[in-house]
This record gives C-alpha cells, structure tokens and sequence, in this order.
C-alpha cells in the first residue's frame, strides 16, 4: 500500500460527461422532467431512490460522491422475485438459515463506489428486518443477514433492486461451493513459519558470531531444542502442501518440483535432529524456517487470485436463476431447476430461453451471437423449435418447452466429450522439466560423495549425503518460475490482462500460431459503424443535420432494442421530450419529436404504416445495405428519409494488431458468421492466412486439434459460447470481455476488449518473463554448485548454510523480480503512449481495485 | 549468564502472544477482504450506527 491517502474514487465516465445530469445517477435528464427540492431526476426510478433515502436519514450517500446511484431501469416489484421463497431455492443461496434469523451473500455488480459500500451497509435504515450488512468490495458481494419474518427474502431482493442493486442470480449461482478457505490456511502457515525463523534466527545469532562460548554447552542445547520444537509446526504444518504434492506426484510416478524441495527439507530436519542429539550444534532449524518461510511468500504472490474472476465457469453461469412461467392463474417467476418438460414460458426482450422450446406464439426473433457467433438475430415461426441459449430481441413470446435444461442443446454442447480440458499442463511446465533432471543429479551426488566417504572416513559419510541433499534443496529454483511469474501476473494484471494461473506465462511464450474469432472479438457492435445513407440519392453521407440526429436519436433511446441502442449511442447530443412513444416488437418505433412525426424501423413495418417514398427519391441501395449488415429505416412526417446500415465495425488498431502480429505468428480467423466480409478480412490478415466462415463451435475446436498435430502451439483468441471448446483445446484460450467480471467462456487469460490491441506486446513480455525464469534457474544452479561441492568435500557447518541458503534465495528473489517488473515498465511506458482516454483508464483502475489489491503485504 | 534463560522466557512469551494475535486475527476474517475497510473509513461516523460486529 501506498503511504498516500487513497483519493476518491473518480466519477463514472458518464457524470463527467454530462455535468447537470440526473442528481442520482449523472444519465442525461429531459429538461424539467422530474425535479425535487432542486434537484433533476432522469426518471421516475432515480427520484424514487432519493426521496427513499432522504426520507431515512441516508442522504449522506450523495455527499461521498458525486451522482453514486445507477440508473433504475425498472420498477421492481417483489412478485417477480416470489421463487426465491421458495425453500428449495432459498435453501441453496442461504449461507445460513434458523427461524429468526437468515444470512446470504450476494452477488451486486453495480457495487462502484465508495457511496454503494456505504449505503449497503445502512440497509438496516431502510427497513426494520434488515440486520447487519457487510460489503466485499472487490468481489462485488454484500453479505446480509436479515429476519425471515419481518422480511422475506424475496422482498429483500425487490428492497435492493429497487435502489439500484439487483442481485446477479444464475443458475450456477444455487450449485455453488462455500468459499476456498485456502486463504485463510495460506496465512496462518506464513504466519506460523515466519514466527518460528524470526525467533530461531535470534537464537542462533550467537554461533554465527562464535559468541556461544560466553553462554557454556547448555546454551547450544537450549538453542537447539528450541529450534526443534519450533521448526516441527514448520515443516508439518506450514509446508504441508509440499509434503502432499511431493507424494501425489511419487504416486503418479513422475517427478514435480515438490520432490526434491521435500527430500531436502526432510534431510535438514533429521540431520538437525541428530546433532542436537549428539549435542554437537543447534542444527539448521533457522535455515530451514527461513526456506520455507520463502517458499510460502513465494506461493502466496502466485497464487494470488483474482475475487472477481472465474476462469471456469460453465454454462449455468449464463443462465438466469428464474424464467416466467405462465399457469392457470396467470403468470409467475419459477427457478430454473424446477422448470418442467411441457411448461409454457413467457420470455420478454433480452431474455435467454433456458431449455429446448417450441415457439407457441409471438414473433421471436433470437440473438444466438453468443452460442454460434452469428451476429444476426434469427426470426421464427409459432411451432419452430428453438434451441436453448438465444436471447429474445423484441416483444413477448410464449414457448412450450421441449427438453429439459440439463438435456438442452447447450448444456449438450457444454457437456461434449470434445469440449472438456484433460490435458493438465502443469506437468509439462518449465520448472518441472529443469527439476525432474535436477532431482536425478542431486540424488546422484549425494550418494557418489557417500561411497567416496565410505571408503575414505565412514563417519562423514552419513554427513555428507545429507549436507548434499541440504543444500542442493532446490529453493533458490522454487523461488525464481513463481516469483517471476507471478510479477507478471501483476503486471498484467494492471493492464486488465487476467491469467488463470501463473503457468499461462510460460505456455504464452511458446506459441506460434494465432487463432482469432471475428464476431466479438475482432469486430464489435456499438456506435461506431452505424452510417446514414439518404433516400435522396442513394449515396453514403452524414446528410442528417444535427437537429434532425438529436430526433432520432433521442426517439431511439426509448428503446432497448440493440439496433436502437446503437442509433441512439451514434446520434444523439442532447435529449428531447418524446410524445407518443410506441413500440411495435419485430417491427419498428414511432413517436413524435418538435412537431415532428418520426418512424424507425425495418422496410416492411414502414410500408404498412404508410410511408412513402419521397417524390424525387429513387430508393435506397438495399443490396448495398444488406451486404453491409443489417439496415433501419427512417421517415419523417410519412416520407421516407433515409436508412441506417449497421456494420459490425473493427475493433479500433485491430488492423495494427494484425500487423504486428503477422510477422511473427501463422494467423487465421475463424467465425461462424457468414462469409459476406470475407474479403474485407483477407485483406486485412494478408494472403497466407487461413480464414474460415461458417464454423460451428465443434468445427473450430476440430481446427485447433489439426494445427496441433502439426506440431503448432496455439492461441486461440475468442468471446462466446461458441468459442468455449477452441479455448479450451489451444495452448493458451484468451476469451475477450467488455466488462471484467461479467460472464466469460473457460478460459486460461481473459482480456478486457479495450486491451487487445496490446495483444502483441503482451505476447513480446510472456517471451521476456520466461527468460527471467530461466536465467533464475542458471543462477540457483550455479549457487547449488558451490554448495554442493563444499558439502559434497564434508565441509558444511551452520554458518556456512547460514549464509548461502538465504543469500541464494534472496539474490534470485531480487533477480526474478526485478527482472521482470523492468519488463513490465517497458510494457507500462508504451501504454502511457496510446491515447488519452485511454489514460484515464488507468487513473480510475488505480482506485477501483482491481483484484490486484490484494496484495501479499 | 542465567540471566539469558530469564530473557529467552519473556522474548518467547512476548513473541507467542503476537503469534496468537495473529492467528486470531486470520481466523476472524480479518484477512478476507482487504479492500472495502479502505473504503469504509472514508465513510464519516454516523452517530446511529449500530457498533461494528465481527462476522459470523
């Protein structure tokens, strides 16, 4: 930690953009539209939330920040949350649960602030059955403890949605695990072995100085059953890990690091046992404290995880917890699990259907972007089966189940043989390869100096097999592949760049094939990319002027259709009062702007509406727009004015990327999308490589599989479901993400979108890491050298093991360290070069922590 | 030099309280989240407040 006091954590983007925003949540207000006492609103939801808070003494929530709330999307009303009740369900989130009282940790991903922790934790104000509440900041949680019969459950999750925390409730989320309590063991056995070399070390001080012989014989006696006892919690307890991966590898019989690290500790102990039996010194109990002590500190920095990351989610993560299930009676919110083959269910826009269904009525019309990477919504007719997965855009539809969840495509696909990681790197990593050949030599020695002292003084032999095995005890080797990996993953870290393990370091720096996925990951759908082509003349410009932009785009926010969305996002300044508003799902929007009668939609909604085409208008080059994407039309006042085309725009310095990229690695794009950009794409990737549309997910896993048995190490770089089995089969499966945290596919890295682009240097620093991690091991050898050979000759004595082992450990810690964090600058400074924005990424990642906060202190 | 035992039994005491205090301190979570008391001191005191319980 830094000794400056944290700074406030900067606003959200959108409160600097638009000063005079709604007081809640800083969104852009209609003028006039909601005020109280002074202060604008941007809906009904944010003024809600204030007079709530005000009305509860909470209002010191807007004097920690600036507009800390988040937009209220909906009026959340406890009904839809009435399955959480249910014991089945309840049972499964509850940490705890007695008739008075119940706990439950939740997941809040609009935790943001400084503001959000407080106001989470004065829930209690906002009603009476709410006890105690604790917030977990980096991992976005708040763990509640609430009475049941003043508040259920299902009220207490309307009571937070409706200040603007809705719980994340998946699927996967009822399955799950407590928390690892690895944590808490990792501390308390540093703790433990750091209290026992500490003390040790005191003790000891005397000899290393030959200052014993003021304190007489019982001293050293003293001393060393001192060390004894201290040293026993040390080498059962704190380096118990070592003791049980040593065995499992023994018992797989392959030879991990492990091996040698406990045959060294074992043979310091006993030979520490024997010379204090035989009252001939204090033993070696401070060196051995001390290399496990470091061993440990080592561990914990590699072993850092990330709170908010998980790298091996499965498709019930993806799920939602709950789907409207519509009964006799009506309608009403049933989980997931207890979904029945033959249910009908009501799905609105933006929901995902969770099982294999029967289109019963509705125009649906399914985004399956994620599972097959189709970018297009796909329209269906009442009694098509749908496959589970795609996300309903546009109205309500009613589907018959079909299939069961655990049966449905996805879970299928989930669940394919081809689809699981069986190949266990960690037994090919570089550290284990160096260890098993070191393992032989050392053992080799140890018993050549034994035979020689045989023959020559049989009493040192004992002693010299052992001091062999004592010094060779691979620490120095131990330290230098966790520490150098592990500052890289910081490093990286920081950059939003997050490796499942630090071994990921190692198998990056060998890869020399790219695999990337277009839809997502190359190419995104947002602003950019949406361009205006007038009815007029058929040609592409930005005719619109600025007011006739400011109505369209402020009709299109009105809509949460992703065409919409998009619209609104490339269009729209400053909002204006809309009249009328009306949606017609699988068809278009229609309201009334200055006067002005607006329609947006698709061709053929337009039509039935009436719109014209204007009197000297020759249509708009539909060819061209379908090439191009998908198109929304426009009219104004009953004439047609013109038609958006949406492109799947490039990513921004994807082409540099590319070209950075394909000088030094075989590229080759891979998406299940259509091939109508192939061109566009073989320009960009150059003539060599090998680009394939149309790829289902099991066709781009099979694609892998054939570059590796050519011998290729692949990386394969992808966003969705569709990708999960191709992520898995590569060396090194990168899955890309707008929002860190958010769900993402198994994975071995997962990179914030906005990083990619430093693809290449990333790959250039993997390379610079495994480097450090060799030069680590040359220089541990080397050091292992010297040691040897003074205790293969029968030389070692305490000071001498005193002096070597730490100074081995340390210079290689620093080496290691050092190394790599210079690397990591070079990293760092070309960063600082890339846009502002960009720069101020940066500034809020300081203080929104990312999981790097953690530190090892 | 029988001073030294005496020294050796209070530096020992001395150092397994702090160990105990450790151990306690790891076992009542006070290692789980180092983030959010950060942020939680910048909070000011509210009088109200019901006084700080230690997890469960």
């Amino acid at each position: 930690m830094s000794s400056q006091p944290p700074k406030l954590p900067a606003a959200p983007a959108h409160a600097q953009k638009l000063a005079g925003g709604c007081f809640h949540c800083a969104e852009p207000c209609s003028a006039g539209a909601f005020v109280l006492d002074g202060k604008s609103f941007c809906c009904f939801g944010c003024q809600t939330v204030f007079s709530l808070l005000r009305e509860n003494g909470l209002e010191q929530f807007y004097q920690l920040q600036a507009a800390p709330g988040t937009r209220i999307r909906a009026a959340s009303a406890a009904a839809k949350w009435a399955f959480l009740d249910d014991p089945a369900v309840s049972e499964k989130l509850f940490d705890y649960a007695d008739r008075t009282q119940a706990k439950v940790t939740l997941h809040l991903p609009t935790i943001h602030c400084v503001a959000c922790v407080w106001l989470l934790e004065n829930l209690f104000k906002l009603h009476p059955g709410v006890g105690h509440s604790q917030v977990n900041f980096s991992r976005r949680e708040a763990a509640i403890t609430f009475a049941p019969v003043k508040i259920k459950f299902s009220e207490l999750v309307a009571l937070l949605t409706s200040i603007g925390y809705e719980p994340e409730l998946t699927f996967g989320e009822t399955e799950k695990t407590g928390p690892s309590p690895w944590r808490k063991k990792a501390w308390l056995q540093i703790g433990v072995a750091g209290f026992a070399f500490g003390n040790i070390m005191i003790m000891s001080l005397p000899f290393y100085f030959g200052l014993d012989s003021f304190n007489g014989p019982w001293f050293k006696a003293v001393a060393g059953w001192l060390g004894l006892a201290f040293a026993l919690p040390v080498v059962t307890f704190s380096a118990g890990d070592f003791w049980r991966a040593a065995w499992l590898s023994v018992r797989q019989r392959t030879i991990t690091l492990e091996v040698p690290i406990v045959m060294g500790l074992a043979a310091i102990y006993l030979s520490s046992v024997i010379e204090v039996f035989e009252q001939r010194g204090p033993g070696f109990c401070d060196s051995l404290c001390g290399l496990i002590f470091f061993l440990l500190c080592g561990r914990l920095f590699q072993k850092k995880t990330y709170d908010r990351l998980t790298f091996d989610r499965d498709y019930k993560g993806f799920f939602p917890l709950s789907v409207v299930r519509k009964n006799s009676g009506g309608e009403a919110s049933v989980a997931i699990s207890q979904l029945e083959i033959g249910d009908h269910l009501i799905l609105r826009n933006g929901e995902l259907l969770p099982a294999d269904a029967k289109l019963v009525s509705g125009e649906a019309c399914l985004d399956y972007s994620f599972v097959t990477g189709e970018s297009e919504p796909v329209a269906r007719a009442a009694g098509d089966h749908l496959y589970a997965g795609g996300r309903q855009v546009g109205g309500a539809i009613e589907v018959e189940t079909v299939k069961s969840v655990a049966q449905s495509y996805l879970a299928a696909l989930w669940n394919h043989e081809a689809f699981r990681k069986n190949s266990d790197h960690n037994l090919d990593s570089l550290t284990n390869r160096y260890s098993r050949r070191f393992t032989k030599l050392v053992i080799g020695i140890a018993l050549a100096a034994a035979v020689f002292w045989i023959f020559k003084d049989a009493t040192k032999a004992l002693k010299a097999f052992t001091s062999v095995l004592i010094v060779a005890c691979p620490c120095a080797l131990a330290l230098a592949a966790p520490l150098a990996q592990g500052t890289a993953q910081r490093i990286l870290a920081r950059l939003k760049i997050f490796l499942k393990n630090a071994l990921v370091i190692e198998r990056m720096a060998v890869v020399d094939t790219i695999v990337l996925d277009k839809t997502g990951t190359l190419t995104t759908a947002d602003a950019r990319g949406v361009e205006f082509q007038n009815a007029e003349c058929g040609v592409r410009s930005a005719e619109l002027s600025a007011e006739e932009m400011n109505w369209i785009g402020s009709l299109a926010r009105h809509s949460t259709h992703p065409h919409s969305v998009r619209i609104a996002k490339a269009l729209l300044f400053s909002i204006l009062p809309v009249t009328g508003f009306k949606e017609t799902p699988g068809g278009g929007i229609a309201g009334e702007i200055a006067g002005h009668k607006l329609l947006l939609g698709s061709r053929t909604w337009l039509a039935k509406q009436g719109v014209t085409a204007g009197k000297n208008a020759s249509p708009p080059k539909i060819t061209d727009i379908k090439n191009a994407g998908s198109a929304v039309f426009v009219a104004m006042d009953g004439k047609l004015r013109g038609a958006f085309a949406l492109e799947n725009s490039l990513r921004p310095e994807v082409a540099q990327l590319i070209a950075q990229l394909g000088g030094k690695f075989e590229l080759a794009l891979l998406s299940g999308d259509n091939e109508r950009e192939s061109a566009r794409f073989q320009k960009l990737f150059g003539a060599r490589a090998v680009l394939k549309f149309n790829q289902s997910p099991s066709d781009k896993l099979n694609f892998i599989r054939e570059l590796q048995s050519r011998g290729r190490k692949v990386m394969m770089v992808g966003d969705g479901l569709n990708d999960a089995g191709a992520l898995k089969q590569a060396e090194v499966g990168v899955a890309i993400v707008e929002q860190i945290g958010i769900f993402s596919p198994a994975s071995d890295v997962i990179l914030d979108a906005a990083e990619l682009p430093r693809l290449a240097r990333v790959l250039a620093f993997s390379r610079g890491a495994a480097r450090v991690v060799r030069a680590g091991f040359v220089i541990s050898a080397l050091y292992n050298l010297v040691g040897v050979s003074i205790a293969a000759a029968g030389l070692l004595s305490p000071i001498v093991c005193a002096i070597l082992m730490p100074l081995s450990s340390v210079t290689v810690v620093a080496i290691s360290c050092g190394a790599t964090a210079w690397l990591g600058r070079k990293l760092q400074v070309e960063k600082l070069q890339v846009a502002a924005p960009v720069r101020l990424n940066i500034q809020y990642s300081t203080f929104n922590p990312q999981p790097i906060a953690k530190e090892a202190a | 030099m029988s001073v030294v035992i005496i020294l050796i039994v209070a530096s020992l005491a001395v150092a397994l309280l702090f160990l105990a205090g450790f151990v306690w301190a790891v076992r009542s979570g006070q290692y789980e989240d180092t983030v959010t008391p950060s942020l939680r001191v910048l909070a000011e005191d509210d009088k109200n407040k019901i006084s700080e319980t230690k997890p469960n």
